[in-house]
């Protein structure tokens, strides 16, 4: 039967399509982490400038690019809703105040430097700056804890959630710096490396002992998976993209680091989607095949919904193109 | 005792033995939502009602090169990216609600929702934020053509996600297209035919109707504001060219909202009796009268208005002749025939409101379309002064508007299909619901604050400008007398 729209309603159109969606939503969880983690990291590392000029430097290179980069969380968000919508409802109904902690560090990251620049006046901007660097520093260890405690079931206040959360922190400051020495001045550029090498060391040895962690306690089922030939190349390449972006990043070769930087939640993602497949709430022992939708809705999402990502993807290569360079002087906003 | 937010939200409303202060959960979460969401819709619908003028004056800009297009292109593109930011910061809680807050809500119709909520965020939400970065950071970086395509695309991504977003919301009042099966020991809606489910019946109405909603709301909204600049700077041509054309925006779009507002609620009728009957207040089936005018008589009638106990100006049969096409004597369902009704007081004053002030609103098209034929639009103090009062009513009507068709379909979250009691979390507890409930309204109360302070220095930065940039026209008209020199 394929009626209507000549979908296939019993059937899906590829039998792994269940799968082929499993790897959607985590390849839209990467270009979230992977993405907004910049604009994260800008703004931690935006609470270490204090001259004005370089103030205005991070706010142009955050400016065209955050918003769009967080419409990754909402891509993220609704194809998991889209496929696997128990997992979707289980995920923010069991994590209660870490979503809704979240979503409202969102909002001061994302309303602090917009209103920063409507009004020159001391105490308004210092107001924003907190907003800023205070939503840019929570958003990222609360999302870490959120997603840690989903993929190893260990409950939000567990090692493991909390290691996840302190990783994910530092990963932020390190493609944040990556980006900026990409984009800016070469004094900048040295100053803000000297935070991502820190950040980058940090980051290999938080994962390293979270995972020890996971191998010694067996969380959520996954020391199996850590301990695995892929876990634990997944690991030794993080090692080495990190590495390797530590000695680019020594030898003022700015954009091979950032090139590298980006492996690291490429890593980070392909890590977590190994241990939630096949079972994508380990709290609860559920799957893939048990969680996902029906195949008419799945075909249909799948036809009308994926190529679109492709467009997004040229979206994205506009706009980075447009904005890509060294940041000008342009004032934030208009 | 019966506590007042009983008398509101009936059996969700019993705060029982609860310490003072908090509230059950599912209360809170609804009360959490409705004001997420009344908040996050006025920046969702500035983005789309404010959508045309930005492409115009883009487009004018970049064409004409001309300092009074700059000006509104420059001010007006810096409210839509404040209200562009505050949109997404607020609009991105109500998807999480939808789990944290309303898990069953979720998993009984994600696979309903899920699609067209996706669609939004790959087809409309990307394609905003993408152009909107362009047309704020790149004037300089990109050709004028591309410029002016990326005004443009934004707009065009607004109103693609309004579509999206009712294809979901009219599902909730209108469900089609789906069966009821079984699934991890729940009962799941799934999804049988796409079409009947995305263009359900009330899909059309819908989005006519709130678009229509975000123009009327935004063409007030600018027409005060250039209302405001114009009775302080009588000869800025900018100003007077913006009010000009919000004047002629609300010319087309008032009346046609009140054309097919009042189909759609016969609509509602058909679709939706119990809406329709909390909407008239009427309790008993039978003939039914339509309530021009409602007077509470009594406090009593102002929280439980029946259309027996108020004084009314009535027109006997006509609700039954709205609704059944033509026949005075028809029979309207009354609320009496349900087990459980939503709170009727919020439903049947929302009503009123919303169609009170969108009379208002034509009759201030037509005044402001006359004096503009005339071409004295700017000399009318009274019209000026009462355009300013008008500035935020649009918004208002909007919210009322949506009072009426989310608190009307109560007890139902998803029509005749879920409960809101059934959809609420079951593992939320009062303290959480009701601190998260008290963050959310200090943090959007701020948001509203900061986005008003913004446009009240844009206002005024833009009235000092004016004095150094814009000289009066050599053939600039004699003020009329008593009302230039205001400042």
């Amino acid at each position: 039967m394929t009626e209507p729209l000549f979908l296939p309603v019993d059937s899906y159109l590829l039998a792994s399509l269940p799968d082929v969606w499993f790897g959607a939503v985590m390849f839209a969880l990467t270009m979230y982490i992977a993405l907004d983690g910049f604009d994260f990291g800008i703004g931690m590392l935006y609470g270490t400038r204090s001259a004005e000029h370089e103030r205005e430097t991070l706010l142009a290179a955050f400016g065209p690019v955050w918003d769009a980069n967080e419409v990754w969380l909402v891509a993220f968000g609704t194809m998991l809703l889209a496929a696997f919508p128990r997992v979707y409802s289980k995920l923010l109904a069991d994590h209660y105040l870490l979503a809704i902690g979240f979503v409202l560090a969102l909002v001061f990251r994302g309303v602090g430097p917009e209103l920063r620049e409507q009004r020159a006046d001391d105490r308004w901007q210092r107001a924003c700056d907190l907003a800023f660097v205070g939503g840019s520093t929570l958003a990222p260890l609360l999302f870490g804890v959120l997603a840690g405690s989903w993929v190893f079931a260990a409950g939000p206040l567990s090692l493991p959630a909390l290691l996840t959360g302190v990783g994910f922190v530092a990963l932020s400051v390190v493609t944040g710096a990556a980006f900026l020495a990409a984009k800016t001045d070469p004094e900048l550029a040295a100053s803000v490396s000297r935070y991502g090498i820190a950040a980058t060391l940090a980051y290999l040895a938080g994962v390293l002992v979270l995972l020890g962690v996971v191998a010694a306690t067996d969380a959520g089922g996954a020391a199996g998976t850590v301990l695995s030939v892929p876990g634990v190349t997944v690991v030794v390449l993080s090692v080495l993209a990190g590495g390797s972006g530590i000695s680019f990043a020594r030898r003022e070769r700015y954009q091979a680091w950032l090139a590298s930087a980006f492996a690291l939640p490429v890593l980070l993602v392909s890590l977590v989607a190994m241990l939630l497949y096949p079972t994508i709430y380990p709290s609860t022992g559920l799957t893939v095949e048990a969680a996902v939708v029906s195949p008419l809705a799945l075909n249909m999402t799948t036809v009308f919904g994926l190529p679109v990502l492709l467009l997004v993807l040229w979206y994205f290569k506009f706009l980075y193109g447009v904005f890509s360079g060294p940041v000008r002087g342009e004032s934030y906003g208009t | 005792m019966t506590a007042p937010t009983q008398l509101l939200f009936g059996a969700a409303g019993d705060v029982g033995s609860l310490p003072l202060g908090f509230l059950p959960p599912e209360l809170a979460s609804r009360a959490q939502f409705g004001w997420t969401i009344s908040v996050h819709i006025l920046f969702a619908a500035l983005s789309i009602g404010l959508a045309p003028f930005i492409i115009y004056f883009t487009w004018k800009a970049v064409r004409t090169g001309s300092e009074p297009y700059e000006r509104l292109h420059s001010f007006w593109l810096k409210v839509f990216a404040v209200g562009f930011v505050m949109g997404t910061v607020t609009g991105i809680p109500m998807s999480f609600q939808f789990g944290t807050n309303f898990p069953g809500f979720s998993e009984v119709a994600g696979e309903m929702i899920g699609g067209p909520l996706a669609f939004e965020a790959k087809m409309a939400f990307f394609l905003e934020a993408v152009f909107l970065g362009v047309l704020l950071f790149g004037r300089e970086r990109v050709g004028d053509l591309t410029y002016v395509a990326s005004s443009v695309l934004v707009g065009f991504g607004a109103w693609l996600s309004g579509f999206w977003i009712l294809v979901v919301n009219a599902w909730m009042q209108t469900p089609r297209g789906y069966e009821m099966v079984s699934r991890n020991g729940m009962e799941v809606a799934k999804l049988t035919d796409p079409v009947a489910a995305f263009f359900n019946p009330r899909m059309g109405w819908m989005y006519v109707h709130m678009v229509n909603a975000a123009v009327v709301s935004v063409a007030l909204f600018v027409g005060g504001i250039a209302a405001y600049i114009v009775w302080k700077r009588r000869e800025s041509t900018a100003w007077n060219t913006a009010l000009k054309l919000a004047v002629v925006l609300l010319l087309v779009t008032a009346p046609l909202q009140a054309i097919h507002g009042d189909a759609y609620a016969r609509h509602v009728e058909d679709t939706q009796p119990q809406k329709f009957a909390a909407m008239e207040g009427h309790y008993e089936s039978g003939e039914a009268d339509l309530h021009l005018i409602a007077i509470p008589t009594s406090p009593d009638s102002i929280t439980d208005p029946r259309a027996d106990n108020l004084f009314t100006v009535s027109i006997p049969g006509l609700a039954s002749f709205l609704a059944s096409g033509g026949d005075f004597g028809a029979d309207v369902t009354g609320l009496d025939e349900y087990q459980e009704n939503p709170p009727v007081a919020l439903v049947f004053w929302s009503f009123r409101i919303m169609v009170g002030l969108g009379f208002l609103f034509i009759a201030l098209a037509l005044w402001g379309g006359w004096l503009t034929y005339r071409g004295r639009v700017a000399e009318n103090e009274r019209y000026l002064k009462s355009m300013m009062a008008a500035t935020p009513l649009g918004f208002g009507a909007l919210l009322t508007g949506w009072y009426v068709t989310e608190i009307g379909r109560q007890p139902w979250v998803i029509q005749d299909v879920l409960k809101t009691s059934e959809a609420a979390s079951p593992t939320l507890g009062s303290a959480e619901a009701t601190a998260t409930l008290a963050l959310f309204v200090v943090v959007y109360l701020g948001l509203i604050l900061a986005a008003l302070s913004v446009l009240k220095w844009l206002i005024a930065a833009e009235l000092r400008t004016l004095d150094v940039v814009e000289q009066p026209p050599e053939d600039d008209p004699e003020p009329v007398p008593g009302v230039g020199g205001d400042d």
